[in-house]
């Protein structure tokens, strides 16, 4: 085996792996800052802002405290499936990921190719169903291994739930799988942009049951009952301290991300700019190019308007004036920055972009509803979601056969 | 081969959901509650033993901590039990600055227990929301006595000074902004369909269970029963105002909810007609520097916001009361407790609690 295929087929991978393994506990403790600065925002409160400042360490601080915490084991647990619960839910949480593309183009790295997702398999949509059932058996383990009633109930509920919910969310994916006619990630984002339309337009009722049943998947507002602080005090993780409770915590928001990415692959073309196949919207392409200036200038506007008393509307102003600064720069190719051809990042910026806007629903739903009783959530489950999903896989074949015939014929 | 039991689950003293140090010892099959037993006094302080060793102007404070959510209610209606016995007159102003401060503090009260209602029922943000607005109150309370939770506001015989220069400016203040707050706590709540499912039919109590069982207050107005001792029984000049009983139907949980809601509405009103023809004049009546009443016994009772809060006093003419006895809401309120949970789940129990709305220092005593 020569040096290059040593490279090529050990070192780029495993860069690749640790690549991902290590950032995204650094993203995940910041989408917690932002969970808290969001919801502080709507709760008209600040939010952290003693570590650092507007509390930008808060999060390293957080994970310190988490790491020297006392390490409880109740006594009367089974210390070996105690420990093991935690592992059995990030694990695949973390798995998840490795078929997850960033973004489209690969990049050069030392004049190695380099894929910006650490691998492209035919049957990734199987492999995340597969791997995020298994998120399951953690809380589980968890739940029973703590022998408390409290954890036992909450990781009832919660097996309860996944396993309901699992089943719209595989219909909802069944039908992009029927229109992209692949369960490759990669081919079912280039099939969106053959297709010029994100399949958000055709799959409406396909994204909706998908959205729906990936909160209740992920334990989050207003699905989370299975950590109902205010029932089950903290659900399946009650008796767990230290980094083991860090463990189901960053599963948790890893399963966040992860559904965010697949609803942003199957439902939003991935890394495709909005309308990929209008030519004359090219410069939407560098979207950073409008989404910086709108963000400086709506953050400087919000200055001022703390500043001044004024409220949102310098916000919004500074943001517009942002935006417009953002367009007409990309548009007039000033300096050459927006046909600056940089495919991996233009395209890694507008996944990302969508990720956080679901990442933001998230959050905007735990800041306004309430908590579903448990025999609710699983009437809307079989009831609803289910003959939807079911509904929306019929109706999408049929369309399939129909066009089929009629182009056919054609 | 298989079997199923049922199992005992300890709900409190320490737990988030049950308000205090309420311990629920909850008999579960699977989720659906068998029985529930409440589990009381954790935090009794013995007031009504203490009550016979202090003079009359030291019990007030005790009073402070029986509701001390709501202190300006008890406070109320201890001095107007001791009134009553001394055959006291209270001066106009002091008795409407009285009713001002007790509608604030009826505000008050509902608003927190809103705030932890929702909270309890997974709606997050109406307890920032109720906290902000709550927070104004309680200035208020600190600008005219100094206190922000315990506040022995009263005296027997009036009130210790008038409200301070610009007070009444400040409620009115806090008038003209409320109801645009509580419209964003509606908002939020009032037609959310995960809240109107979490609480149209959950916990009925029916009309005839509800007298009873003797609650009071809005638990016993949701059920539909017309009785608010500010009307039938009318002090502190409350016969003056014209408000409205808001009652409920059904007697469930979302109907103690648009109750009390409701209830901040009038109790706005009731505000603003006090501050409209406020009387000028004295804020206490003579009253002799040692308070002996007179040998005799006396039953007063005020609508406090958790319901019919009654003061009984035993005097034998000395300057402690003989026998001082609480009939607080909270304790017979907890009663209907066991029967509305009875088939539910528990996530019901936790919107039931949060329903009747109890205090444990009340409970206690």
């Amino acid at each position: 085996m020569g040096q290059d295929t040593l490279i090529r087929n050990v070192l780029i991978p495993t860069a690749q792996i640790l690549a991902v393994v290590l950032i995204l506990p650094l993203l995940i403790a910041y989408l917690q800052l932002v969970e808290r600065k969001v919801l502080g925002f709507m709760q008209a409160r600040l939010a952290p802002r003693r570590v650092g400042w507007h509390g930008l360490l808060q999060p390293i601080a957080d994970a310190v405290k988490l790491l020297i915490k006392e390490d409880v084991i109740p006594e009367k647990s089974d210390r070996f499936l105690f420990t093991l619960a935690p592992i059995a839910t990030v694990i695949p949480a973390l798995a998840a990921l490795a078929v997850i593309p960033f973004a489209g183009a690969p990049f050069t790295v030392f004049g190695y190719e380099v894929k910006p997702f650490i691998t492209d398999v035919n049957v990734a949509l199987l492999y995340l169903l597969a791997i995020s059932s298994l998120g399951i058996y953690g809380i589980i383990l968890g739940g029973w291994a703590s022998n408390s009633k409290y954890s036992l109930l909450g990781a009832l509920r919660s097996s309860a739930q996944m396993i309901s919910y699992e089943v719209p969310l595989g219909f909802a994916i069944i039908g992009v799988m029927m229109l992209a006619g692949s369960a490759s990630m990669v081919d079912i984002v280039e099939a969106q942009r053959k297709a010029g339309v994100w399949y958000v337009v055709p799959q409406l009722v396909g994204f909706f049951c998908y959205f729906i049943a990936a909160i209740a998947e992920t334990n989050r507002v207003p699905f989370d009952l299975p950590e109902a602080e205010a029932e089950l005090v903290a659900g399946f993780h009650t008796e767990y301290s230290g980094m083991k409770f860090a463990f189901f915590f960053l599963a948790e928001y890893t399963n966040m991300i992860v559904v965010s990415c697949i609803a942003t692959i199957l439902f939003f073309g991935g890394w495709l700019r909005p309308l990929p196949n209008v030519e004359s919207l090219w410069w939407l392409q560098n979207g950073w190019l409008i989404l910086l200036p709108l963000t400086l200038g709506g953050f400087a506007g919000w200055l001022f308007g703390q500043r001044t008393g004024r409220g949102l509307p310098p916000m919004i102003a500074g943001g517009g004036i942002g935006a417009a600064a953002g367009a007409i720069l990309a548009m007039s190719d000033l300096g050459g920055l927006a046909s600056l051809s940089l495919p991996a990042v233009s395209g890694a910026f507008w996944f990302f972009f969508k990720v956080s806007l679901f990442l933001f629903m998230y959050i905007w739903f735990r800041g306004t509803y309430p908590r579903y009783r448990y025999d609710q959530l699983m009437a809307l489950g079989w009831k609803w979601l289910i003959p939807l999903s079911v509904a929306n896989v019929i109706v999408t074949g049929l369309a399939i056969v129909v066009k089929g015939a009629v182009q056919g014929r054609g | 081969m298989f079997r199923t039991e049922e199992m005992d689950i300890n709900m409190g003293p320490q737990h988030p959901s049950t308000h205090g140090v309420l311990r629920l010892v909850l008999n579960l099959d699977g989720e659906e509650i068998v029985d529930v037993r409440p589990v009381i006094g954790y935090l009794h302080r013995g007031v009504e033993k203490l009550s016979e060793h202090r003079t009359y102007a030291m019990i007030e404070p005790l009073t402070d901590r029986l509701d001390y959510v709501a202190a300006i209610s008890e406070n109320l209606g201890y001095c107007g039990a001791v009134e009553k016995l001394m055959g006291l007159q209270v001066p106009p102003r002091a008795q409407s600055i009285r009713v001002i401060l007790a509608e604030l503090q009826r505000i008050a009260s509902h608003l927190l227990w809103l705030g932890t209602h929702a909270l309890d029922l997974g709606a997050m943000t109406v307890f920032f929301y109720t906290f902000r607005e709550r927070e104004l109150i309680l200035d208020l309370f600190e600008q005219f006595c100094g206190a922000r939770l315990t506040y022995n506001a009263m005296r027997i015989g009036g009130l210790l000074e008038d409200v301070p220069p610009g007070w009444t400016d400040r409620v009115r203040h806090f008038l003209s902004i409320f109801p645009s707050r509580q419209k964003e706590y509606e908002d939020l709540l009032t037609v959310n369909r995960i809240w109107l499912g979490r609480t149209q039919g959950v916990g009925v109590l029916s009309r005839e269970d509800a007298v009873a069982l003797g609650t009071s207050g809005p638990t016993l107005r949701g059920s539909g029963v017309d009785y608010d001792v500010r009307k039938s029984q009318p002090y502190s000049s409350y016969d003056q105002f014209d408000f409205d009983v808001p009652l409920g139907t059904k007697g469930d949980t979302y109907d103690r909810y648009l109750v009390r809601m409701e209830e901040m509405r009038q109790s706005c009103r009731i505000i603003q007609q006090a501050l409209d023809r406020l009387p000028e004049g004295e804020v206490r009546a003579k009253v002799p520097k040692y308070i002996k009443p007179p040998a005799g016994e006396v039953y007063h009772v005020v609508e406090s916001p958790r319901g019919e809060q009654g003061f009984y006093i035993v005097s034998k003419g000395s300057e402690m009361p003989y026998r001082m006895r609480f009939r607080s809401p909270s304790f017979v309120n907890l009663q209907a407790l066991p029967m509305m949970c009875k088939g539910r789940l528990i996530a019901d129990v936790v919107a039931i609690i949060g329903s009747i709305d109890i205090v444990l220092g009340d409970v206690d005593r």
